[in-house]
């Protein structure tokens, strides 16, 4: 996996969308004949995901929100890793 | 029959949502593939739900929780009032997939169907080769047509499925099939091999790959997924085995009545779209809520859980992982649907599949002596 700097921008790929499912009672990542299941602090992720908020950015506002989190920055980083490496996000 | 009102409310108090609704809007369709996955006696299902019904099916499937929905058939472009479904379907929340032969599809149709907010299309293809894929598709045009097709989807911005359905015609060209995809720019590659089902049923002897060609084409298979890995190539292979070389059954549908549920062109409620042919009713959209039709109907009902399995399944310690496999398949190959899937070695049938497995390995008739799907011929089998 290519490591994420924290001045990049993640977007989602297109034809990817999230969406908050009321019946599930979360969010979901939806794409072609495909759906995953978020847990809570994914969905926090990817809500602030908008093609234009960089990965600082992105830990900051959590932070702010989630001030007594430790390790929030290395959580965000290491989920946006994965999402890359699964094609969910890109990487500008 | 095994449904009473008690073990229908334990059942609608366990049973989760549907998260897929497989919407098959017509079974019209330009081509005639032998291997289409359509009931055998579909011409004598003219009827098609109108716009309304069928709107009124995604709002409350909606409601239920489904959040997939595949725009199905035959193929769905030759509804005229495709565009409205789609927005209709958007609207209320979908991820909305058009699976289609890309016979009929026109730019402008790609362009409506964007503004109308469909999510992605996919498109199936019967070979690399345009004379194999012409052969199969039972016309002179569909090659040419889909290319043209696979490209003004992705310039259209939409992310694309390609779909190559292979037998032993067309699995030995894999590596041509992958390369086109890529060249296509496809995002994922379905490379499903026939499951033997309605049509491809009929013709299994001269579609069943022999195990030869199935383990080169998942060696091809494997080794482009390794490249494109190492590459961090977006484009995903999808390879889809036949079950038929299988010792275990595949969890058909994540079990009955589990997640998924498809509608006919005339409103009948499936758990899967080749459930049709089973000896079992199956409520319609136009008489019952589609509430009542996943919850508390008896053909959704028949075979969920556990009770309704006889041996060897019953006391099998493997059944909440394949819940005995597909009930359409143990149907066919034993005209008992509540038997183990024959692809289960511990199935008293088992030697059925092996005797397929075995004729794969003679010489079977080309692909011109397949039987083609096509009004008549369905017709003829089928009297109505």
């Amino acid at each position: 996996m290519t490591p994420v700097t924290r001045d990049q921008v993640p977007s989602l790929r297109r034809g990817f969308r999230l969406q908050w499912e009321p019946v599930q009672n979360c969010h979901v990542l939806l794409y072609p004949e495909g759906m995953i299941k978020l847990n809570d602090s994914a969905a926090e992720i990817l809500q602030l995901i908008d093609g234009t908020r960089a990965v600082e950015t992105i830990i900051a506002q959590l932070d702010e929100r989630f001030p007594n989190v430790p390790g929030l920055d290395e959580d965000v980083l290491a989920f946006i890793e994965v999402a890359h490496a699964q094609h969910w996000l890109q990487l500008h | 029959m095994p449904n009473t009102g008690s073990s229908c409310t334990e059942t609608s108090a366990s049973q989760g949502p549907p998260l897929w609704l497989l919407a098959e809007l017509t079974y019209r369709c330009p081509l005639q593939c032998p291997y289409c996955s359509n009931p055998l006696d579909f011409a004598q299902h003219k009827t098609e739900l109108s716009t309304s019904e069928w709107i009124d099916v995604f709002t409350q499937a909606r409601a239920l929780g489904a959040a997939q929905l595949g725009f199905s058939g035959g193929e769905p472009l030759v509804r005229e009032d495709l565009v409205e479904l789609i927005a209709a379907a958007r609207d209320l929340g979908y991820y909305t997939n058009l699976i289609s032969s890309g016979m009929g599809l026109t730019q402008a149709k790609l362009e409506a169907f964007r503004d109308a907010g469909l999510d992605h299309i996919q498109i199936s293809f019967q070979a690399s080769d345009e004379q194999v894929n012409n052969l199969l598709a039972g016309s002179r045009k569909a090659f040419e047509q889909k290319l043209a097709m696979a490209r003004a989807v992705k310039a259209a911005g939409y992310p694309m499925v390609l779909n190559f359905v292979t037998h032993r015609h067309n699995i030995d060209q894999i590596e041509r099939i992958i390369e086109l995809c890529l060249a296509l720019e496809a995002d994922f590659v379905e490379l499903a091999t026939c499951q033997y089902y309605g049509w491809a049923h009929l013709n299994r002897a001269g579609l069943l790959p022999t195990k030869a060609q199935l383990d080169h084409a998942e060696a091809v298979t494997n080794r482009y997924r390794a490249q494109l890995e190492a590459e961090g190539h977006p484009c995903k292979l999808i390879f889809v085995t036949p079950d038929y070389y299988e010792e275990r059954p595949k969890g058909c549908m994540n079990g009955w009545g589990n997640i998924f549920l498809s509608i006919t062109p005339d409103g009948t409620a499936l758990p899967c779209h080749s459930a049709r042919q089973l000896p079992v009713s199956f409520p319609s959209v136009k008489e019952h809520s589609l509430s009542h039709i996943w919850y508390d109907s008896f053909g959704f009902n028949r075979f969920r859980g556990y009770d309704w399995m006889p041996e060897p399944c019953r006391s099998c310690d493997e059944k909440e992982r394949d819940f005995g496999g597909c009930r359409c398949q143990a149907y066919m190959l034993t005209g008992d649907a509540s038997q183990a899937d024959p692809v289960c070695s511990k199935s008293p049938h088992h030697h059925k599949i092996l005797a397929a497995r075995a004729e794969a390995e003679q010489p079977q008739p080309p692909i011109e002596a397949l039987t083609f799907r096509n009004e008549r011929t369905s017709r003829i089998i089928c009297k109505g």
